[in-house]
């Protein structure tokens, strides 16, 4: 009989763990086009048997789920929170959650957010110490308090030391160019394209026909010849040849009017390559208003078939993959269309590498 | 009647209150009320009972999607839940991530993102599930953000996601956003929104584009009819009260006979003098009304196309107007509401302005003789003195 009890009374107080058991798995499970959404719905109702101590859970779970079971994750700590109370956030559990980075970087993200909103001075006391984070959005913090310092002081030595580092520790567009645009103030030029790393020397080769749009999808022999830039290509008006192509923009943007004139309904090729110190996970940064297709090492990695819908931005794209232990081959077809108004006359891009933190890498050759 | 404000220019679609809103709004009247909004928006809000939902975008790359809800009678936060973009966020500047209006059936509320990012959430902010268009189909984007609302007809959300490449519409079951058919559609960046075609016999949604206007089965998808003489891709169709008559922004401003079940559109008219600039036609009695690219207000008969007065308003003027029987509210990009007599069919006068000395570029909403306009700050309540 006791026996019984033991049993019965032990399933009473494990119930709500394997429903949380239920509901992890539900989030960890959810796929694309909305697969697993149906199971997950039917495990939401645990969300309300729970309470702020599951929270932490949650941001564990959110290491192995993708950005829409982040989402989830997401909706059911505000539910949480919104029952619970904002001061019944573990607060010690979470600060040594986005401490950890062997937490995903979107998971500490989300823990940061969720502290932010109960209590900022204890999250703003942590904004000094994202400056080196592998998570660029709570890097951009740090980075944004040090430009903020920067512009505050008044003696120019000071503000110009202030602002180097800022930049050294800047992954950020928007933040990189603001700390280059103080220094040039202060009287110091910033290579902006070497700072950033873009890939500034390339080979190219065009014009081929892109008459109504059609050769984003012909794949024309430079991109499936085997050792094509070795090789003299069938253009559009006879045969073309590779030829070197660099760049001195300060964004490192590649203007293809420059080598080919400003044409139209073509497209063309550009090459180059990569040497990299190892095997890594990297991302390629693309940035074009016209129609593009990225291959690294032969793989297509993207294509993107619009035209002049705003202008072309750095890190427009950013791509994940792979860079292999020495050469990679980069390969990017650029399309111009037919459109005849002067804000479709660009036929550009820029590229660059980074790390997953938004690093830039720079070829070894 | 129900009061309430459920999507994109009403819950009819057309602009249309039914209810009629004074002339006496005022900002500093005792019901009126604004609140800072935490993030930038263009989409309009929406009216469900006793609240009013509006979706907002923060951050540097305005990946931070807010989902609101307010006390329509006080401003008062009633819940705010703030979820992450999984698709593209880069916009033109002038639009943002929260460029999609709300919808709503009276029991949940769905927010879509120009991330292509949607949520179903009842109405105390519960969420009921979520789908992340573009991290499905990540070619689904548009460089200058995409805009267009989605509707809910027969228990189906339909979402317009339409573009350069990746061109799609889909059918999401509204109780648990499972797709139960997706369409492909002609490619190029279209910033329309569905409407919704309903009589005692039937419900169909209208999807427009560059071809022109289709209307399908919203529960399966099947198309019944289709228009293809072309329409514009920023201004949406509207139908008249009576769903007689659809307006199409087409060759100017195109009027169809809705067809019966089975049967094919009639013209009625056409009228290239009505085309609308970015705004919507709203619709009000026998008059429609457009605004052009500059700003002149247009009245004309739903029944013959034929003009009954111009009226330049001061612009220029990125939303739709909403109407009464007797008004018409517009509020221009600098923040200005315009509030103009239309009871007569032969003429027109601006009988009071507000100005709220902020961008607005979203269309109101309106609910219970007040209006409700958001700005990247602010949403605002504009009632009259003395309102019961």
């Amino acid at each position: 009989m006791f026996k019984y009890l033991f049993l019965l009374l032990f399933c009473i107080l494990m119930h709500p763990v394997f429903c949380n058991d239920d509901l992890f798995d539900a989030i960890i499970k959810l796929g694309p086009k909305g697969s697993g959404n149906e199971n997950l719905v039917k495990q939401w109702s645990s969300v309300e048997k729970m309470s702020s101590a599951d929270i932490p859970s949650f941001f564990y779970i959110m290491n192995q789920a993708n950005d829409l079971g982040d989402n989830w994750i997401r909706a059911a700590i505000f539910e949480i929170i919104e029952k619970s109370g904002g001061d019944s956030l573990p607060k010690e559990e979470i600060i040594k959650f986005i401490k950890d980075y062997n937490n995903e970087g979107s998971s500490r993200r989300s823990a940061f957010d969720f502290l932010s909103s109960a209590v900022p001075q204890i999250a703003e006391s942590l904004i000094p110490t994202f400056i080196e984070d592998p998570e660029p959005s709570l890097r951009r913090e740090g980075v944004q308090l040090l430009l903020n310092q920067a512009g505050d002081l008044e003696n120019e030595q000071q503000a110009i030391e202030a602002y180097e580092y800022a930049l050294g520790k800047a992954r950020d567009v928007d933040q990189i160019e603001y700390a280059c645009k103080e220094l040039k103030g202060l009287g110091k030029q910033i290579d902006l394209a070497q700072k950033m790393g873009f890939l500034t020397e390339w080979k190219v080769i065009g014009p081929f026909d892109n008459s109504s749009r059609n050769g984003f999808n012909i794949p024309y022999s430079p991109e499936n010849t085997r050792d094509s830039i070795n090789k003299k290509h069938e253009g559009k008006n006879g045969p073309v040849a590779w030829q070197t192509f660099s760049t001195s923009d300060r964004l490192g943007l590649l203007d293809l009017n420059q080598p080919f004139g400003h044409i139209k309904e073509v497209l063309c090729y550009a090459y180059a390559e990569f040497d990299s110190m190892q095997d890594q996970m990297v991302q390629f940064r693309i940035g074009s208003k016209n129609a593009w297709k990225l291959w690294i090492n032969d793989e297509l990695i993207f294509a993107r078939d619009e035209y002049h819908r705003g202008a072309t931005r750095v890190d427009q794209f950013i791509l994940d993959g792979n860079l292999r232990k020495g050469k990679n081959r980069i390969l990017v077809k650029v399309c111009q269309n037919e459109q005849t108004e002067s804000w479709t006359k660009q036929w550009e891009f820029c590229f660059r590498i980074t790390d997953l933190s938004g690093t830039k890498l720079q070829s070894l050759n | 009647m129900n009061a309430d404000w459920r999507g994109f220019r009403g819950t009819e679609g057309n602009g249309l209150s039914k209810g009629e809103i004074p002339a006496t709004l005022s900002q500093t009247s005792k019901d009126s009320w604004k609140v800072p909004l935490p993030g930038r928006g263009l989409s309009s809000p929406i009216v469900v009972g006793d609240l009013v939902f509006v979706t907002a975008s923060s951050g540097s790359q305005q990946s931070n999607l807010h989902v609101l809800a307010y006390e329509t009678v006080n401003g008062n936060k009633v819940w705010e839940r703030i979820f992450r973009a999984t698709g593209r966020t880069i916009c033109h500047n002038k639009t943002c991530v929260a460029a999609s209006t709300m919808v709503s059936d009276g029991n949940v509320v769905v927010a879509q993102f120009s991330s292509n990012d949607i949520f179903c959430l009842d109405l105390k902010g519960n969420l009921i599930w979520l789908r992340g268009l573009t991290f499905d189909y990540p070619n689904i984007a548009n460089g200058l953000g995409m805009s267009s609302s989605p509707v809910v007809a027969q228990g189906v959300l339909v979402s317009q996601v339409e573009n350069d490449a990746d061109s799609f519409t889909f059918g999401l079951n509204l109780k648990n956003g499972t797709t139960l058919w997706k369409k492909d559609r002609p490619r190029g960046a279209n910033w329309t929104s569905p409407i919704v075609l309903k009589n005692k016999s039937f419900e169909w949604v209208g999807l427009q584009s560059k071809e022109g206007i289709s209307f399908l089965k919203p529960v399966n998808g099947e198309f019944m009819w289709q228009y293809k003489d072309g329409a514009s891709t920023i201004p949406s169709s509207a139908i008249s009260f009576e769903n007689k008559t659809l307006l199409v922004p087409s060759n100017g401003l195109t009027a169809l006979r809705t067809p019966e079940y089975g049967q094919n559109p009639e013209q009625l008219w056409r009228n290239n003098k009505l085309a609308p600039g970015t705004g919507s036609p709203a619709i009000s009695g026998n008059q429609v009304f457009v605004i052009n690219r500059a700003n002149v207000l247009t009245s004309a008969s739903i029944k013959t196309g034929e003009i009954n007065w111009r009226l330049r308003i001061k612009g220029p003027i990125s939303g739709s107007p909403i109407v009464t029987s007797n008004l018409l509210f517009i509020f221009s990009e600098e923040g200005l509401c315009q509030i103009i007599d239309i009871k007569e069919e032969s003429e027109a006068k601006v009988i009071k302005e507000i100005d709220l000395k902020d961008t607005i570029l979203c269309t109101p909403a309106a609910d219970k003789g007040s209006i409700f306009v958001r700005s990247d700050r602010t949403l605002w309540k504009l009632s009259k003195k003395n309102n019961l």
